[in-house]
Protein backbone atom coordinates (compact mmCIF):
# COMPACT_ATOMS: atom_id res chain seq x y z
CA UNK A 1 0.00 0.00 0.00
CA UNK A 2 2.84 2.61 1.43
CA UNK A 3 4.46 1.93 -2.39
CA UNK A 4 1.58 2.54 -4.04
CA UNK A 5 0.83 6.06 -2.52
CA UNK A 6 4.84 6.71 -2.85
CA UNK A 7 4.80 5.72 -6.68
CA UNK A 8 1.85 7.73 -7.12
CA UNK A 9 3.33 11.41 -5.32
CA UNK A 10 6.27 10.47 -6.97
CA UNK A 11 4.78 10.60 -10.51
CA UNK A 12 2.40 13.30 -9.77
CA UNK A 13 5.01 15.78 -8.64
CA UNK A 14 8.33 15.07 -8.30
CA UNK A 15 8.84 13.21 -11.67
CA UNK A 16 6.48 15.06 -13.22
CA UNK A 17 6.01 14.27 -17.12
CA UNK A 18 6.29 17.76 -18.28
CA UNK A 19 8.61 19.53 -15.64
CA UNK A 20 11.28 16.86 -14.84
CA UNK A 21 11.60 14.72 -18.23
CA UNK A 22 9.69 17.23 -20.70
CA UNK A 23 7.63 14.69 -21.68
CA UNK A 24 4.48 15.86 -24.26
CA UNK A 25 5.53 19.16 -24.83
CA UNK A 26 4.44 19.61 -28.34
CA UNK A 27 0.88 19.27 -27.49
CA UNK A 28 1.80 21.10 -24.12
CA UNK A 29 2.37 24.21 -25.87
CA UNK A 30 0.29 23.79 -28.81
CA UNK A 31 -3.25 23.19 -26.84
CA UNK A 32 -2.58 25.57 -23.77
CA UNK A 33 -4.19 29.01 -25.06
CA UNK A 34 -7.44 27.95 -23.45
CA UNK A 35 -8.70 26.13 -20.08
CA UNK A 36 -12.13 24.42 -21.07
CA UNK A 37 -9.27 22.55 -23.96
CA UNK A 38 -6.49 21.72 -22.22
CA UNK A 39 -8.80 20.10 -19.79
CA UNK A 40 -9.76 17.70 -22.82
CA UNK A 41 -6.81 17.09 -23.31
CA UNK A 42 -5.73 16.07 -19.92
CA UNK A 43 -8.29 13.88 -19.41
CA UNK A 44 -7.68 11.93 -22.51
CA UNK A 45 -3.85 11.41 -21.75
CA UNK A 46 -5.18 10.20 -18.01
CA UNK A 47 -6.87 7.85 -19.94
CA UNK A 48 -4.76 6.54 -22.37
CA UNK A 49 -1.86 6.66 -20.04
CA UNK A 50 -4.12 4.26 -17.83
CA UNK A 51 -4.85 1.77 -20.33
CA UNK A 52 -1.53 1.80 -22.23
CA UNK A 53 0.92 1.50 -19.40
CA UNK A 54 -0.49 -1.63 -17.78
CA UNK A 55 -0.47 -2.91 -21.48
CA UNK A 56 2.80 -2.70 -22.30
CA UNK A 57 3.68 -4.09 -19.16
CA UNK A 58 2.62 -7.25 -19.94
CA UNK A 59 4.23 -7.56 -23.50
CA UNK A 60 7.35 -6.67 -21.78
CA UNK A 61 6.78 -8.90 -19.50
CA UNK A 62 5.66 -12.12 -21.12
CA UNK A 63 6.77 -11.12 -24.86
CA UNK A 64 9.80 -8.84 -24.92
CA UNK A 65 12.27 -9.18 -21.73
CA UNK A 66 15.19 -11.30 -21.45
CA UNK A 67 13.60 -14.80 -20.94
CA UNK A 68 10.23 -13.75 -21.16
CA UNK A 69 9.38 -16.57 -23.49
CA UNK A 70 9.77 -18.74 -20.93
CA UNK A 71 6.42 -19.88 -20.49
CA UNK A 72 6.42 -20.70 -24.14
CA UNK A 73 8.20 -24.17 -22.96
CA UNK A 74 12.53 -24.01 -22.36
CA UNK A 75 13.80 -24.04 -25.71
CA UNK A 76 12.34 -20.58 -26.01
CA UNK A 77 14.03 -19.32 -22.40
CA UNK A 78 17.12 -17.93 -23.85
CA UNK A 79 15.22 -15.25 -26.61
CA UNK A 80 15.90 -11.16 -25.46
CA UNK A 81 13.43 -9.35 -28.23
CA UNK A 82 14.16 -6.19 -26.04
CA UNK A 83 15.01 -4.34 -29.01
CA UNK A 84 11.57 -4.33 -30.49
CA UNK A 85 10.00 -2.91 -27.73
CA UNK A 86 9.75 0.31 -29.85
CA UNK A 87 7.71 -0.55 -32.47
CA UNK A 88 5.60 -2.88 -29.95
CA UNK A 89 5.18 -0.20 -27.56
CA UNK A 90 4.28 2.66 -30.45
CA UNK A 91 1.88 0.22 -32.15
CA UNK A 92 -0.56 -1.05 -29.15
CA UNK A 93 -0.46 2.43 -27.97
CA UNK A 94 -1.59 3.37 -31.90
CA UNK A 95 -4.38 0.80 -32.15
CA UNK A 96 -5.21 1.51 -28.35
CA UNK A 97 -5.76 4.92 -29.50
CA UNK A 98 -7.96 3.93 -32.46
CA UNK A 99 -9.94 1.33 -30.50
CA UNK A 100 -10.72 3.78 -27.58
CA UNK A 101 -12.28 6.41 -29.95
CA UNK A 102 -14.41 3.89 -31.76
CA UNK A 103 -15.77 2.37 -28.60
CA UNK A 104 -16.37 6.20 -27.30
CA UNK A 105 -17.80 7.20 -30.05
CA UNK A 106 -20.40 4.25 -30.11
CA UNK A 107 -21.14 4.41 -26.55
CA UNK A 108 -21.13 8.24 -25.29
CA UNK A 109 -21.16 10.46 -28.00
CA UNK A 110 -21.19 13.70 -25.72
CA UNK A 111 -17.78 12.37 -24.32
CA UNK A 112 -16.88 11.63 -28.02
CA UNK A 113 -17.59 14.96 -28.92
CA UNK A 114 -15.79 16.53 -25.77
CA UNK A 115 -12.42 14.85 -25.92
CA UNK A 116 -12.91 13.16 -29.56
CA UNK A 117 -10.52 15.69 -31.37
CA UNK A 118 -7.64 15.19 -28.90
CA UNK A 119 -7.65 11.60 -29.27
CA UNK A 120 -5.86 11.35 -32.82
CA UNK A 121 -3.41 13.71 -31.45
CA UNK A 122 -2.41 11.58 -28.30
CA UNK A 123 -1.12 8.56 -30.37
CA UNK A 124 2.07 10.89 -31.16
CA UNK A 125 2.18 12.87 -27.80
CA UNK A 126 5.70 11.34 -26.46
CA UNK A 127 4.11 11.42 -22.55
CA UNK A 128 2.42 8.08 -23.78
CA UNK A 129 5.13 6.06 -25.18
CA UNK A 130 7.30 8.21 -22.88
CA UNK A 131 5.01 6.28 -20.39
CA UNK A 132 5.60 2.96 -21.71
CA UNK A 133 9.39 3.36 -21.99
CA UNK A 134 10.44 4.74 -18.50
CA UNK A 135 8.02 2.08 -16.71
CA UNK A 136 10.32 -0.42 -18.29
CA UNK A 137 13.58 1.13 -17.19
CA UNK A 138 12.36 1.59 -14.18
CA UNK A 139 11.43 -2.20 -13.70
CA UNK A 140 8.13 -1.69 -12.18
CA UNK A 141 7.45 -4.76 -10.49
CA UNK A 142 3.86 -5.62 -10.91
CA UNK A 143 0.55 -4.98 -12.85
CA UNK A 144 -1.42 -3.02 -10.24
CA UNK A 145 1.80 -0.22 -9.74
CA UNK A 146 2.06 0.08 -13.62
CA UNK A 147 -1.78 0.86 -13.97
CA UNK A 148 -0.76 2.99 -10.83
CA UNK A 149 2.15 4.77 -13.05
CA UNK A 150 0.17 5.16 -15.59
CA UNK A 151 -2.99 7.27 -14.28
CA UNK A 152 -0.85 8.92 -11.58
CA UNK A 153 1.83 10.23 -14.98
CA UNK A 154 -1.08 11.44 -16.57
CA UNK A 155 -2.75 13.01 -13.32
CA UNK A 156 1.10 15.09 -13.38
CA UNK A 157 0.74 15.88 -17.09
CA UNK A 158 -3.18 17.04 -16.71
CA UNK A 159 -1.90 19.80 -13.55
CA UNK A 160 0.64 20.86 -15.77
CA UNK A 161 -1.16 21.67 -18.74
CA UNK A 162 -4.28 22.84 -16.62
CA UNK A 163 -2.15 25.29 -14.60
CA UNK A 164 -0.57 26.86 -18.09
CA UNK A 165 -3.83 27.04 -19.67
CA UNK A 166 -4.61 28.82 -16.64
CA UNK A 167 -2.00 31.50 -16.53
CA UNK A 168 -1.95 31.70 -20.07
CA UNK A 169 -5.13 33.38 -19.74
CA UNK A 170 -4.51 35.56 -17.45
CA UNK A 171 -1.32 36.71 -19.19
CA UNK A 172 -2.97 37.95 -22.61
CA UNK A 173 -3.69 41.06 -20.21
CA UNK A 174 -0.18 41.48 -19.23
CA UNK A 175 2.36 43.96 -20.97
CA UNK A 176 4.89 41.57 -22.25
CA UNK A 177 7.60 42.56 -24.38
CA UNK A 178 6.48 41.75 -27.85
CA UNK A 179 9.79 39.89 -29.14
CA UNK A 180 8.44 37.40 -26.06
CA UNK A 181 4.98 37.16 -27.08
CA UNK A 182 3.40 33.85 -27.44
CA UNK A 183 5.72 30.84 -27.46
CA UNK A 184 8.73 32.93 -25.35
CA UNK A 185 7.08 34.04 -22.57
CA UNK A 186 5.51 30.35 -21.89
CA UNK A 187 8.51 28.65 -22.67
CA UNK A 188 10.02 31.18 -19.44
CA UNK A 189 7.03 30.77 -17.45
CA UNK A 190 7.06 26.81 -17.89
CA UNK A 191 11.23 26.88 -16.32
CA UNK A 192 9.65 28.89 -13.79
CA UNK A 193 7.01 26.34 -12.87
CA UNK A 194 9.69 23.58 -13.32
CA UNK A 195 12.14 25.42 -10.71
CA UNK A 196 8.82 25.24 -8.06
CA UNK A 197 8.36 21.61 -8.89
CA UNK A 198 12.37 20.67 -8.22
CA UNK A 199 11.61 21.61 -4.45
CA UNK A 200 9.07 18.70 -4.68
CA UNK A 201 12.30 16.54 -4.64
CA UNK A 202 13.10 16.63 -0.77
CA UNK A 203 9.45 15.71 -0.23
CA UNK A 204 10.00 11.54 -0.24
CA UNK A 205 12.57 10.08 0.25
CA UNK A 206 15.30 11.06 -2.23
CA UNK A 207 16.74 7.64 -3.22
CA UNK A 208 17.23 9.09 -6.94
CA UNK A 209 20.58 11.27 -5.80
CA UNK A 210 22.91 9.57 -3.91
CA UNK A 211 23.51 11.59 -0.47
CA UNK A 212 26.98 13.36 -0.62
CA UNK A 213 27.99 12.34 2.72
CA UNK A 214 28.10 8.87 2.53
CA UNK A 215 30.42 9.28 -0.76
CA UNK A 216 32.66 11.25 0.95
CA UNK A 217 32.58 8.83 4.62
CA UNK A 218 33.60 6.03 2.16
CA UNK A 219 36.23 8.19 0.50
CA UNK A 220 37.70 8.91 3.89
CA UNK A 221 37.36 4.79 5.30
CA UNK A 222 39.05 4.04 2.21
CA UNK A 223 41.89 6.55 3.01
CA UNK A 224 42.09 5.09 6.95
CA UNK A 225 42.07 1.64 5.44
CA UNK A 226 44.74 2.81 3.40
CA UNK A 227 46.99 4.17 6.01
CA UNK A 228 46.12 1.21 8.37
CA UNK A 229 47.07 -1.04 5.97
CA UNK A 230 50.28 0.73 5.06
CA UNK A 231 51.26 0.88 8.61
CA UNK A 232 50.72 -3.04 8.82
CA UNK A 233 53.23 -3.11 5.96
CA UNK A 234 55.45 -1.08 7.65
CA UNK A 235 55.46 -2.94 10.56
CA UNK A 236 55.74 -6.04 9.04
CA UNK A 237 58.16 -4.84 7.39
CA UNK A 238 60.06 -3.53 10.35
CA UNK A 239 59.59 -7.10 12.29
CA UNK A 240 61.23 -8.89 9.29
CA UNK A 241 63.88 -6.52 8.83
CA UNK A 242 64.45 -7.18 12.99
CA UNK A 243 64.53 -11.11 12.72
CA UNK A 244 66.94 -10.55 9.78
CA UNK A 245 69.14 -8.77 12.02
CA UNK A 246 68.34 -11.08 14.99
CA UNK A 247 69.35 -13.62 12.90
CA UNK B 1 26.02 25.63 -54.78
CA UNK B 2 25.89 24.72 -57.86
CA UNK B 3 24.54 20.92 -56.80
CA UNK B 4 21.68 22.70 -55.75
CA UNK B 5 19.30 24.89 -57.44
CA UNK B 6 18.28 28.13 -55.55
CA UNK B 7 15.12 26.57 -54.56
CA UNK B 8 16.39 23.28 -53.32
CA UNK B 9 19.45 25.00 -51.30
CA UNK B 10 16.30 27.41 -49.87
CA UNK B 11 14.92 23.98 -48.49
CA UNK B 12 18.28 23.55 -46.43
CA UNK B 13 18.35 26.98 -45.16
CA UNK B 14 14.79 27.99 -44.04
CA UNK B 15 14.88 25.51 -41.45
CA UNK B 16 17.84 26.83 -39.97
CA UNK B 17 16.61 30.23 -39.18
CA UNK B 18 13.30 31.49 -39.76
CA UNK B 19 11.36 28.58 -40.22
CA UNK B 20 13.42 26.67 -37.41
CA UNK B 21 11.48 23.40 -36.36
CA UNK B 22 11.73 24.55 -32.75
CA UNK B 23 11.52 28.27 -32.18
CA UNK B 24 9.29 28.97 -34.94
CA UNK B 25 7.08 25.94 -35.83
CA UNK B 26 7.21 24.36 -32.46
CA UNK B 27 8.16 20.76 -33.05
CA UNK B 28 10.27 18.44 -30.76
CA UNK B 29 10.55 20.31 -28.21
CA UNK B 30 10.30 16.82 -25.53
CA UNK B 31 13.83 15.57 -26.66
CA UNK B 32 15.55 19.08 -27.16
CA UNK B 33 15.19 20.24 -23.61
CA UNK B 34 15.59 17.00 -21.21
CA UNK B 35 18.76 15.75 -22.70
CA UNK B 36 20.88 18.76 -23.03
CA UNK B 37 23.03 19.25 -20.02
CA UNK B 38 25.87 18.17 -21.70
CA UNK B 39 27.38 19.42 -25.43
CA UNK B 40 28.45 15.56 -26.13
CA UNK B 41 24.38 14.31 -25.48
CA UNK B 42 23.24 17.18 -27.63
CA UNK B 43 25.29 16.42 -30.43
CA UNK B 44 24.88 12.53 -30.56
CA UNK B 45 20.97 13.11 -30.35
CA UNK B 46 21.27 15.42 -33.35
CA UNK B 47 23.09 13.61 -35.78
CA UNK B 48 20.44 10.88 -34.22
CA UNK B 49 17.36 12.94 -35.25
CA UNK B 50 19.60 14.05 -38.80
CA UNK B 51 19.79 10.36 -39.64
CA UNK B 52 16.33 9.26 -38.96
CA UNK B 53 14.46 12.13 -40.59
CA UNK B 54 16.63 12.10 -43.55
CA UNK B 55 15.83 8.60 -44.51
CA UNK B 56 12.52 8.80 -43.28
CA UNK B 57 11.65 11.63 -45.65
CA UNK B 58 12.85 9.59 -48.30
CA UNK B 59 11.05 6.32 -47.89
CA UNK B 60 7.73 8.26 -46.92
CA UNK B 61 8.02 10.45 -49.94
CA UNK B 62 8.84 6.72 -52.32
CA UNK B 63 6.05 4.94 -50.70
CA UNK B 64 3.93 8.11 -50.93
CA UNK B 65 1.64 6.87 -53.44
CA UNK B 66 0.84 3.82 -52.71
CA UNK B 67 0.26 4.22 -48.74
CA UNK B 68 -3.34 4.49 -47.78
CA UNK B 69 -4.22 7.63 -46.98
CA UNK B 70 -6.44 6.04 -43.83
CA UNK B 71 -3.99 4.04 -41.87
CA UNK B 72 -0.71 6.30 -43.22
CA UNK B 73 -0.10 7.82 -39.45
CA UNK B 74 0.62 3.54 -38.37
CA UNK B 75 2.84 3.41 -41.48
CA UNK B 76 4.45 6.05 -40.11
CA UNK B 77 5.34 5.03 -37.17
CA UNK B 78 6.46 1.75 -38.39
CA UNK B 79 8.80 2.99 -40.70
CA UNK B 80 9.96 5.91 -37.49
CA UNK B 81 10.25 3.15 -35.34
CA UNK B 82 12.39 0.60 -37.47
CA UNK B 83 14.92 3.51 -38.12
CA UNK B 84 15.07 4.46 -34.49
CA UNK B 85 15.68 0.68 -33.17
CA UNK B 86 18.66 1.05 -35.48
CA UNK B 87 19.71 4.10 -34.04
CA UNK B 88 19.54 2.55 -30.40
CA UNK B 89 21.29 -0.60 -31.26
CA UNK B 90 24.19 1.35 -33.18
CA UNK B 91 24.46 3.62 -29.95
CA UNK B 92 24.30 0.78 -27.50
CA UNK B 93 26.81 -1.27 -29.92
CA UNK B 94 29.35 1.55 -30.10
CA UNK B 95 28.40 4.57 -27.13
CA UNK B 96 27.19 1.90 -24.55
CA UNK B 97 27.91 4.80 -21.97
CA UNK B 98 25.91 7.52 -23.89
CA UNK B 99 23.14 5.56 -24.37
CA UNK B 100 22.93 4.88 -20.73
CA UNK B 101 22.77 8.91 -20.62
CA UNK B 102 20.20 9.37 -23.35
CA UNK B 103 17.78 6.26 -21.93
CA UNK B 104 14.27 6.79 -22.82
CA UNK B 105 15.07 9.53 -25.05
CA UNK B 106 16.00 7.92 -27.95
CA UNK B 107 13.68 5.62 -28.22
CA UNK B 108 11.47 8.95 -27.80
CA UNK B 109 12.83 9.96 -31.22
CA UNK B 110 9.91 8.09 -32.58
CA UNK B 111 7.25 10.55 -31.37
CA UNK B 112 9.12 12.97 -31.51
CA UNK B 113 6.86 15.16 -33.73
CA UNK B 114 9.63 16.90 -36.09
CA UNK B 115 9.30 13.85 -37.41
CA UNK B 116 5.69 13.04 -38.09
CA UNK B 117 5.52 16.83 -38.71
CA UNK B 118 7.83 16.55 -41.95
CA UNK B 119 6.49 13.59 -43.09
CA UNK B 120 3.18 14.55 -43.05
CA UNK B 121 3.89 18.45 -44.23
CA UNK B 122 6.42 17.39 -47.20
CA UNK B 123 7.36 13.98 -47.46
CA UNK B 124 3.94 12.93 -48.33
CA UNK B 125 3.66 15.70 -51.45
CA UNK B 126 6.41 15.52 -52.69
CA UNK B 127 9.75 13.48 -54.34
CA UNK B 128 12.20 11.72 -52.96
CA UNK B 129 15.08 13.89 -53.54
CA UNK B 130 13.31 17.31 -52.33
CA UNK B 131 11.83 15.01 -49.16
CA UNK B 132 15.74 14.28 -48.29
CA UNK B 133 16.76 17.97 -48.30
CA UNK B 134 14.00 18.98 -46.22
CA UNK B 135 14.27 16.49 -43.81
CA UNK B 136 18.40 17.49 -43.63
CA UNK B 137 17.42 20.91 -43.26
CA UNK B 138 15.30 20.45 -40.42
CA UNK B 139 17.22 18.10 -38.93
CA UNK B 140 20.17 20.76 -38.75
CA UNK B 141 17.74 23.19 -37.46
CA UNK B 142 16.80 21.23 -35.02
CA UNK B 143 20.44 20.34 -34.08
CA UNK B 144 21.62 23.81 -33.88
CA UNK B 145 19.14 24.53 -31.23
CA UNK B 146 19.90 21.28 -29.05
CA UNK B 147 23.92 22.50 -29.90
CA UNK B 148 23.43 26.27 -28.41
CA UNK B 149 21.25 24.84 -25.73
CA UNK B 150 23.82 22.28 -24.64
CA UNK B 151 26.58 24.89 -25.28
CA UNK B 152 25.40 27.49 -22.41
CA UNK B 153 24.06 24.69 -20.03
CA UNK B 154 27.39 23.18 -20.11
CA UNK B 155 29.50 26.04 -20.19
CA UNK B 156 27.72 27.99 -17.52
CA UNK B 157 26.76 25.02 -15.58
CA UNK B 158 29.64 22.56 -14.82
CA UNK B 159 32.82 24.54 -16.54
CA UNK B 160 33.87 22.01 -19.38
CA UNK B 161 32.72 21.56 -23.23
CA UNK B 162 32.85 18.12 -24.34
CA UNK B 163 33.93 16.85 -20.68
CA UNK B 164 37.09 19.01 -20.65
CA UNK B 165 37.93 21.74 -18.66
CA UNK B 166 37.51 24.89 -20.07
CA UNK B 167 37.08 27.34 -17.71
CA UNK B 168 40.02 25.73 -15.35
CA UNK B 169 39.38 23.49 -12.35
CA UNK B 170 36.92 24.81 -9.86
CA UNK B 171 38.45 22.38 -6.73
CA UNK B 172 42.00 23.91 -7.50
CA UNK B 173 40.94 27.07 -8.27
CA UNK B 174 42.69 27.98 -11.79
CA UNK B 175 42.01 29.49 -14.48
CA UNK B 176 38.45 31.88 -13.86
CA UNK B 177 38.01 30.01 -10.75
CA UNK B 178 40.67 31.98 -9.18
CA UNK B 179 39.00 35.30 -9.40
CA UNK B 180 35.96 33.97 -7.57
CA UNK B 181 34.26 32.63 -10.47
CA UNK B 182 31.54 30.13 -9.56
CA UNK B 183 29.54 27.55 -11.49
CA UNK B 184 25.95 28.17 -11.49
CA UNK B 185 24.52 24.75 -10.63
CA UNK B 186 21.29 26.24 -11.99
CA UNK B 187 21.89 25.15 -15.14
CA UNK B 188 22.32 21.99 -14.78
CA UNK B 189 19.02 21.10 -13.02
CA UNK B 190 16.44 20.23 -16.53
CA UNK B 191 14.32 23.77 -16.24
CA UNK B 192 16.97 26.00 -16.88
CA UNK B 193 16.44 24.71 -20.94
CA UNK B 194 13.17 25.77 -20.79
CA UNK B 195 14.61 29.41 -20.17
CA UNK B 196 17.82 28.88 -22.15
CA UNK B 197 15.33 28.24 -25.38
CA UNK B 198 13.04 31.03 -24.14
CA UNK B 199 15.92 33.54 -24.48
CA UNK B 200 16.83 32.21 -27.96
CA UNK B 201 13.38 32.59 -28.72
CA UNK B 202 13.33 36.07 -27.67
CA UNK B 203 16.89 36.55 -29.17
CA UNK B 204 15.62 35.75 -32.74
CA UNK B 205 12.24 37.39 -32.77
CA UNK B 206 13.73 40.71 -31.92
CA UNK B 207 16.12 40.31 -34.51
CA UNK B 208 13.93 39.66 -37.06
CA UNK B 209 10.76 41.28 -36.37
CA UNK B 210 8.24 39.15 -38.67
CA UNK B 211 8.38 36.40 -36.66
CA UNK B 212 6.51 38.33 -33.64
CA UNK B 213 2.98 36.65 -33.04
CA UNK B 214 0.33 38.76 -32.84
CA UNK B 215 -1.02 38.49 -28.99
Amino acid sequence: MLEHLELFFRSIFVDNMVFAVFLGMCSYLAVSKKVSTAVGLGAAVIFVLGVTVPLNWLLDQYLLQDGALAWLGPEYAEYDLSFLSFILFIATIATMVQLVEIVVEKFSPSLYNSLGIFLPLIAVNCAILGGSLFMQTREIPDIGLALNYGISSGIGWFLAILAIAAIREKIRYSNVPAPLRGLGITFIITGLMGIGFQSFGGMLTGDNEPPEETQTTTAETQKEDNEIKKEIEDKEKAVSYNDALNK
Amino acid sequence: MALLSKKDANLIKDPLADNNPITIQVLGICSALAITAELKASVVMAISVLFVLGVGNVVISLIRNIIPAKIRIIVQLVVVASLVIIVDQVLKAFAYELSKTLSVFVGLIITNCIIMGRFEAFALGNGPWKSFLDGIGNALGYGVILVIVGFFRELLGSGTLFGMKVLGDPVTKTGLYSIGYENNGFMIIPPAALIVVGIIIWVQRSRNRELIEEA
